[in-house]
């Protein structure tokens, strides 16, 4: 008897732990409050069919337990009851999938005002690249990754001269303002994942993926990465802030362009984009000693 | 309906001569034996030893995750490797061994009323290959730079880079291998399973006669003979981009500042092998599972099995469905988007023939004889992991729900919900069911009971909370949960009685295994059928079944193997092979 | 993955015509009794070793189809370049030709009886198999020595795999062919002996069509064959 007791419980405390726990998602800051209106369906859904079938699990239990001389009833199938929980089960799974693929269809349907950036990943570091002046990026090569070149932009490439690169540093984005985030990774697999803003999208070296959302609130997000790169993996994290568009205006002021940076200097700091990639890898390498030496 | 013939009109089951190899010395008997029972255990010995290594692995991982900094000697680098090897055992070598390897060499050929398996000497070359993959394996703990910390899935390019524990030493190359030799071996032995259902039946054993079981273990073998190629494919492929600088699944790569030689590949391309194995991998997990709780529910409630034609029909739709859906295991690896739609589609529909079954399950219940055995109690926890589990399947299928779930504890929750807890949950009710038959004991009632309120609830508690970590944000394979702010302090806490769940539930393990050896000398004398169970494994003549499963003769069968509690019968249930008709005349209303 | 997939739709066909004579929409619970009628649904006539057999070539197959997907997948990236097949590939596709033909000639001989003939049929089948991997060998060498090494192009990774998992699984059926011929030779029983010669031409026949597949394959007819068709079809 103690199972029915059990099984009760497991449906009261799962449905109370759902509506009385403080663990649930992050305050949404994009636009993305459609996956979360499909999740809530979701949860609905399944919850009732969780209830539901382990309540009636644990009323037969109680209900036709064994006693002495108790005799189980004799009924091979009945097809009209199996038609009809058929039917009831596609119909919410019908209910499941329509809403979600119809916020799919938004999900990959860049909207044409949506400015584009470039998001780099690197074991284990994230580096942006926005469009310059003429609104458009350079193409890119993993090949012309060099010391001076952290990104791979092509350097013969009349659009990539103006984009603004940064590297291992904090990204700004104006709010209100959709933008359609193209990833790259250089070396394995990694993904962009702020988990206030819900999107995410792997990065794979040798392709560009993309994914697009509007940020809604401004303030500091950190960025996750989602996908095992290495060891280095749970220290890959970044800064997105998402500034009022006066503060963004300003912070993209201070940026350097990719022919900024480029171009030869004097000797002695010829070498500081380099400098700068090797701090970061040194940064993370430390941080991996730090945790080696736990 | 279908005319009677006594019993005394039917000639003997032997079908031809029967070449059944006996073997000559104490070796030949025990170690390089050809019966399935031996096989079978010997399968399931080996399973379980290397499953208690993936056991010992996840209380690691989880001293870690619940106690950050604590424990000087788990390194990251240890982490990952702890994490990839757990994952590797529990999906390959012990779950796909044990059900597959363990429980079908004991029970098709019994159940289906053959004397041994069709090609006994390739079930014991079987035998033999998996424990050279699982040596393997355990030898990359002793390489040079230790096993790999790929994660099970084994992405490249990771996977065979410097940045990762292994990648760049043995680990990798050991892991791939050991695959290999699985594969190589499985095959060996799912040509006999699926031939021995096909050829080996007795007389009188139609399709629609065999027990839920069989027919679970059959198309799970089936499936897993045509999925398990595409692992094997996408390991030799990875083994020479590694060894020999191909560039199949490697694009050009800066690593630590200096380009690497390989070009072109596409990382893609290996997710899609892998998974294209890897998501029937879950049914085949999953629909043997399905085929003992069919039979454990249905003997322990006395009654039979409800809808048994569709029962098989799902078996035979989950099988083939599975086979278009691996691509929902990508939906954020950057593929082209619009399969999203297609995929998201195919993995929902087959939610609606798994829920058959779980109403079948239950609706079996109704208006039953239940007892609550432990088999039955291991039966009635599986319902409900597996359909907590395989609710929030539907959250992850559909793919735009995905998208912020993926890679993040949710995944982890569901995932050992659904085909770690759920089926590992249905093998100790098995075991606890036919452990009777295997040795002629009982195991321990006090103790079964103890191991099932431990694991059940605690695997519950486990697990369930994890899924509204996820929910929060909190990804997956991480080595180090600080530094993130979307985690909270009590998250922390949460995550803290996570892992000490973990080691409860674990050390109840403890508790079983001490059961399973300690009951075979001590346990209560079983007799033959303990459970008045009606499929033929139950009829056997000696307890443990001899050499030969069934003395002189083979049994013949009469009836399906569900006739529990017929109206008109004197006992509950009348076995398979029991001549004669008591048959209510009309279908029941 | 479409070339997997047409395959497994193929294995799926043969299933469910299999199925479709099982009976499934039976009510098991209606038929107690000795199901005389249904001994004809218990089990196949055909020997169970044909059947085993059967099925792992579904699963050979199965990996064949999938190293072609695998091909046809990373074919489309941008860094394939096609390499010249060597001439010495049509005496190779000739050669094994021949082996598939001597086999049938000997699986002719065994059912007859005529031990002589099917040992000469055995012994033409495993020297010209033999042949045959030499020569797969020779191409190899030729190959390398104009360049075309393993790791310069996918298009070469995938022909040195290819090829060598094909000659792999000739070299298995090697095996089973000098134990079919040891019994030849050591006079086994004839009806034995004729099954296990059966079991042989079986699997070379199989593995004769693999390599005219791939053959097509690496040689670019099929994605021309490919292209004719979607042209069609559009």
């Amino acid at each position: 008897m103690a199972v029915v007791l059990v099984l009760v419980l497991i449906v009261v405390g799962s449905v109370l732990f759902h509506l009385l726990s403080p663990w649930w998602w992050t305050p949404i800051a994009s636009n993305w409050d459609y996956i979360d209106n499909t999740i809530i369906i979701s949860f609905w859904i399944t919850g009732i069919v969780f209830a539901a079938v382990v309540l009636f699990m644990a009323y037969c239990v109680f209900r036709f337990r064994h006693r002495q001389g108790n005799r189980a009833a004799y009924e091979p199938e009945n097809k009209r009851l199996e038609w009809w929980l058929m039917v009831v089960t596609a119909a919410g799974v019908t209910a499941l999938l329509v809403p979600g693929l119809f916020v799919w269809s938004r999900f990959v349907t860049v909207p044409g005002d949506a400015t584009e950036i470039e998001v780099v990943a690197q074991q284990w570091q994230w580096s942006f690249r926005l469009p310059g002046k003429d609104g458009k990026l350079g193409t890119s090569d993993t090949r012309d990754v060099a010391a001076d070149n952290p990104l791979g932009i092509a350097p013969k490439d009349p659009d990539g001269q103006d984009d603004v690169v940064v590297e291992a540093a904090d990204l700004h984005l104006p709010v209100g303002k959709p933008v359609k985030v193209l990833l790259r990774s250089i070396d394995v697999l990694h993904d962009f994942y702020i988990p206030e803003f819900r999107a995410k999208m792997d990065m794979i070296p040798g392709s560009v993926t993309y994914f697009w959302f509007t940020p809604t609130r401004t303030g500091t997000f950190q960025v996750l990465c989602a996908e095992l790169c290495g060891q280095g993996h749970p220290l890959m994290h970044g800064v997105v802030m998402v500034d009022t568009e006066q503060d963004y205006l300003t912070w993209l002021g201070q940026q350097q362009t990719f022919a900024q940076l480029s171009t030869p200097k004097q000797t002695g700091s010829a070498n500081q984009p380099s400098g700068k990639t090797m701090a970061s890898a040194l940064d993370v390498a430390a941080k991996l000693e730090t945790l080696e030496a736990r | 309906m279908v005319d009677v013939t006594p019993a005394d009109a039917v000639p003997p089951a032997e079908v031809g001569e029967v070449e059944l190899y006996h073997p000559h010395s104490w070796w030949t008997k025990y170690v390089f034996s050809q019966d399935a029972k031996v096989i079978a255990i010997q399968y399931s010995a080996t399973a379980t030893s290397i499953g208690l290594v993936a056991l010992v692995l996840s209380w690691l991982m989880r001293l870690q995750l619940g106690f950050p900094g604590t424990f000087d000697f788990i390194t990251p680098e240890a982490y990952y490797q702890f994490i990839t090897v757990h994952g590797m055992i529990m999906v390959i070598y012990l779950l796909t061994a044990l059900f597959l390897g363990g429980f079908g060499n004991y029970l098709i050929p019994l159940m289906v009323g053959a004397r041994d398996m069709v090609f006994p000497y390739v079930n014991m070359l079987s035998y033999w290959i998996y424990l050279l993959a699982v040596l393997v394996l355990v030898s990359s703990f002793f390489a040079p730079g230790g096993p790999t910390g790929a994660g099970w899935t084994l992405y490249p390019p990771q996977a065979i880079m410097s940045g990762t524990p292994g990648g760049q030493d043995w680990g990798i190359i050991l892991m791939l291998s050991s695959l290999i030799l699985f594969i190589i071996g499985f095959t060996m032995g799912g040509l006999n399973y699926v031939v021995t259902v096909l050829q080996g039946r007795t007389r009188g054993m139609t399709l629609m006669r065999l027990p839920l079981t069989v027919w679970g273990i059959f198309t799970a073998t089936v499936m897993a003979l045509l999925a398990f190629p595409a692992l094997f494919v996408a390991c030799v492929m990875m083994l020479l981009d590694r060894m020999l600088g191909t560039s199949f699944f490697m694009p050009a790569i800066v690593e630590m500042g200096e380009q690497l030689q390989h070009n072109g590949g596409s990382p893609i391309l290996f997710q899609h092998l892998f998974w294209f194995f890897g998501h029937p991998e879950v049914y085949i997990v999953a629909l043997p599972a399905f085929g003992i709780v069919s039979d454990l529910i249905s003997t322990h409630a006395r009654k039979n099995i409800f809808g048994y034609r569709m029962m098989v029909w799902a078996i035979i739709a989950i099988g083939a469905l599975s086979f278009v859906v691996w691509a929902h295991h990508m939906y954020v690896s950057g593929m082209n988007p619009y399969f999203g739609f297609f995929f998201a589609t195919t993995t929902l529909i087959i939610a609606v023939p798994t829920a058959i079954k779980v109403y079948n399950w239950v609706l079996t219940l109704w208006r039953g004889d239940i007892h609550l055995t432990i088999p039955m109690l291991f039966a009635l926890a599986f319902i409900v992991t597996f359909v907590n589990g395989g609710l929030t399947g539907l959250f992850l299928g559909n793919v735009v729900v995905d998208v912020p779930l993926s890679d993040t504890m949710f995944v982890v929750a569901h995932f050992h919900m659904v085909m770690g807890v759920a089926p590992i949950l249905v093998i100790f009710g098995a075991i606890y069911h036919w452990y009777p038959k295997v040795t002629g004991r009982l195991l321990d009632e006090t103790l079964g009971r103890f191991h099932f309120w431990v694991t059940f609830v605690g695997a519950y508690l486990i697990f369930f909370p994890m899924h509204y970590l996820g929910l929060m944000g909190v990804p997956r394979r991480y080595a180090e949960l600080t530094d993130m702010t979307i985690m909270t302090e009590s998250a922390h806490h949460l995550n803290s009685f996570i892992s000490i769940m973990a080691f409860i539930v674990g050390f109840a393990q403890m508790v079983f295994l001490f059961n399973l050896i300690w009951s075979i000398r001590h346990g209560r004398e079983a007799g033959g059928n303990p459970w008045r169970a009606t499929t033929l494994e139950w009829q056997t003549p000696q307890t443990p079944p001899a050499h030969g499963n069934f003395g002189k003769e083979l049994p013949i069968v009469y009836r399906w193997a569900y006739d529990y509690s017929v109206p008109g019968a004197k006992e509950d249930f009348i076995p398979q092979n029991v001549p004669g008709a008591f048959a209510p005349s009309r279908e029941p209303a | 993955m479409s070339v997997i997939l047409v395959f497994l739709a193929v294995i799926a066909g043969f299933a469910g015509w299999w199925l479709s004579h099982q009976r499934l929409m039976a009510k098991p619970w209606l038929e107690q009794g000795m199901a005389g009628d249904y001994v004809g649904f218990d089990r196949s006539a055909l020997p169970t070793a044909k059947i085993g057999l059967g099925v792992f070539l579904a699963v050979v197959g199965c990996l064949f189809s999938l190293f072609t997907s695998a091909y046809f997948m990373r074919m489309g990236l941008s860094d394939w370049r096609p390499l010249p097949l060597p001439r010495l590939l049509w005496l190779n596709t000739g050669v094994l030709v021949l082996s598939s033909v001597a086999l049938q000639c000997a699986v002719i001989a065994a059912r007859r009886g005529q031990i002589d003939m099917a040992r000469l049929g055995l012994a033409t089948a495993g020297l010209t198999a033999l042949a045959f991997l030499a020569g797969q060998l020779m191409a190899w060498r030729q190959l390398t020595e104009d360049g075309y090494l393993l790791a310069s192009n996918p298009a070469n990774s995938f022909f040195y795999l290819i090829t060598a998992m094909h000659g792999l699984h000739i070299l298995g059926g090697l095996i089973g062919l000098g134990r079919t011929s040891a019994s030849a030779w050591s006079g086994a029983r004839p009806q034995r002996l004729s099954l296990s010669v059966e079991l042989c031409a079986m699997y070379w026949h199989f593995l004769l069509f693999v390599w005219l597949c791939i053959f097509a394959v690496l040689a670019g007819w099929a994605a021309t064959f490919i292209d004719i068709c979607r042209q069609l079809l559009t």
